[in-house]
């Protein structure tokens, strides 16, 4: 028994290892787990966080070591996985939500004043939907709800510069044309 | 620079391929290093750039930025810069640092040539490129891991052994996708210009023919 405890005694158990295989399977891992997690966050982008980031391995470019690459891909794993789940849990909520505005729109009385945004059921843009009363305290004494829907986002000061301009310009044009 | 086909007949240029050491090559097959050489602009970037640009600008919102990673070619480099140890969030690869830049500044703006060229470049084709002096060069670049004792010109402290870097025969001329060493960089006084394209698994040959053909005429472009 004490013969198998000998380091000696198992020269013959050891296996050759193909560490380049090894190294080039992980980084191809690696690059699966890379684009997963590219699209886990373009798809979240807007409805929620993800913590997505992974730490350098090294200060300075160099060739990783198996038990680096593996760490790697070990912690890429690890992001996707918990991306998944906060997607699965926001695709959750926003179902909700989205039943929640159908109720709302089939009986406003039952939702008095709830508003429920687009980024609420994971969609783009700034609308929402209110309940509201019609013609204001009146609607309110007489139960005539309703739900008013946004009609979305303002012209951002930026496109509105655009636009500025480029009847600046057309002025000019006309000016000096 | 001995070698680097240029454009001295005012042909089109032919792109030079470097070498990669071969246990690098090794670790990562598709990895390449290529260049073309040209006269050097100077100074601010002509009319014709500059709207280029503009237009670039105009072509590039936010929702592009977001889905670039997975686009082919930036998700090739982005999962390089992890193979090597690099955090691409935090080290951008090219086209995501332009894009960065793009979304912080609300343009891309104009740096003069030739960086405008590689910018104009980049964005097309997404191929990482950078700007050398083609005058501080001594023969053909390669792309190989750093000896022992060895450094960036101008920097202080050795590379640790092991650093895959950018080198010509005389040595490391910068970190791959890092820091150049002291003058290398193509910048004002510069004479004769290389634009380089590193290539790695997953960018096409012909990408980065185009890459270095967008960059090379729009240089071309800017002196005429």
């Amino acid at each position: 028994m004490v013969d198998l405890l000998e380091r000696d005694s198992l020269d013959g158990l050891r296996v050759e290892v193909d560490e380049l295989g090894a190294r080039a399977e992980l980084r191809r891992q690696v690059g699966r787990l890379e684009r997963e997690l590219a699209g886990l966050f373009a798809e979240a982008f807007g409805r929620v966080e993800l913590d997505h980031r992974v730490a350098a391995i090294a200060a300075e470019p160099r060739v990783l070591d198996l038990g680096e690459l593996e760490r790697l891909r070990d912690e890429l794993a690890e992001r996707v996985a918990d991306a998944r789940v906060t997607l699965h849990e926001r695709a959750r909520v926003e179902t909700r939500n989205r039943e929640l505005v159908r109720r709302m729109i089939a009986a406003p009385e039952n939702f008095k004043w709830v508003q429920v945004s687009r980024a609420d059921i994971g969609e783009p843009g700034c609308g929402h939907w209110h309940s509201r009363p019609r013609l204001g305290p009146i609607g309110m004494l007489m139960g005539w709800w309703r739900v008013k829907v946004s009609s979305g986002c303002p012209l951002s000061g930026r496109l509105a510069a655009v636009e500025q301009e480029a009847q600046a310009q057309a002025i000019a044009a006309g000016q000096f044309g | 620079m001995s070698a680097g086909a240029a454009d001295r007949a005012g042909s089109e240029p032919v792109p030079e391929q470097g070498w990669v050491a071969p246990h690098v090559a090794a670790e990562f097959p598709g990895l390449g290093i290529s260049w073309v050489e040209l006269e050097a602009p100077s100074g601010r970037s002509p009319e014709p750039v500059q709207r280029r640009l503009r237009d670039l600008s105009d072509r590039f919102y936010g929702g592009q930025a977001i889905h670039m990673r997975e686009r082919p070619i930036p998700w090739a480099y982005r999962v390089f810069f992890r193979q090597i140890g690099l955090d691409p969030d935090r080290t951008r690869t090219p086209i995501e640092q332009l894009a960065f830049e793009r979304i912080r500044e609300g343009a891309f703006k104009s740096s003069g040539l030739p960086a405008d060229a590689l910018t104009v470049a980049v964005v097309e084709t997404g191929v990482s490129l950078l700007a050398l002096d083609a005058d501080r060069l001594d023969g053909r670049l390669c792309i190989r891991d750093s000896g022992p004792g060895e450094s960036l010109p101008g920097r202080p402290g050795e590379l640790a052994h092991g650093t895959l870097a950018i080198a010509d025969e005389r040595g490391p001329v910068g970190l791959l996708f890092g820091a150049l060493g002291d003058g290398y960089a193509a910048g004002e006084h510069c004479r004769r210009l290389a634009i380089v394209a590193v290539q790695v698994k997953g960018v096409p040959q012909i990408a980065v023919a185009e890459a270095l053909w967008i960059a090379a005429t729009t240089v071309d472009a800017g002196r005429a």
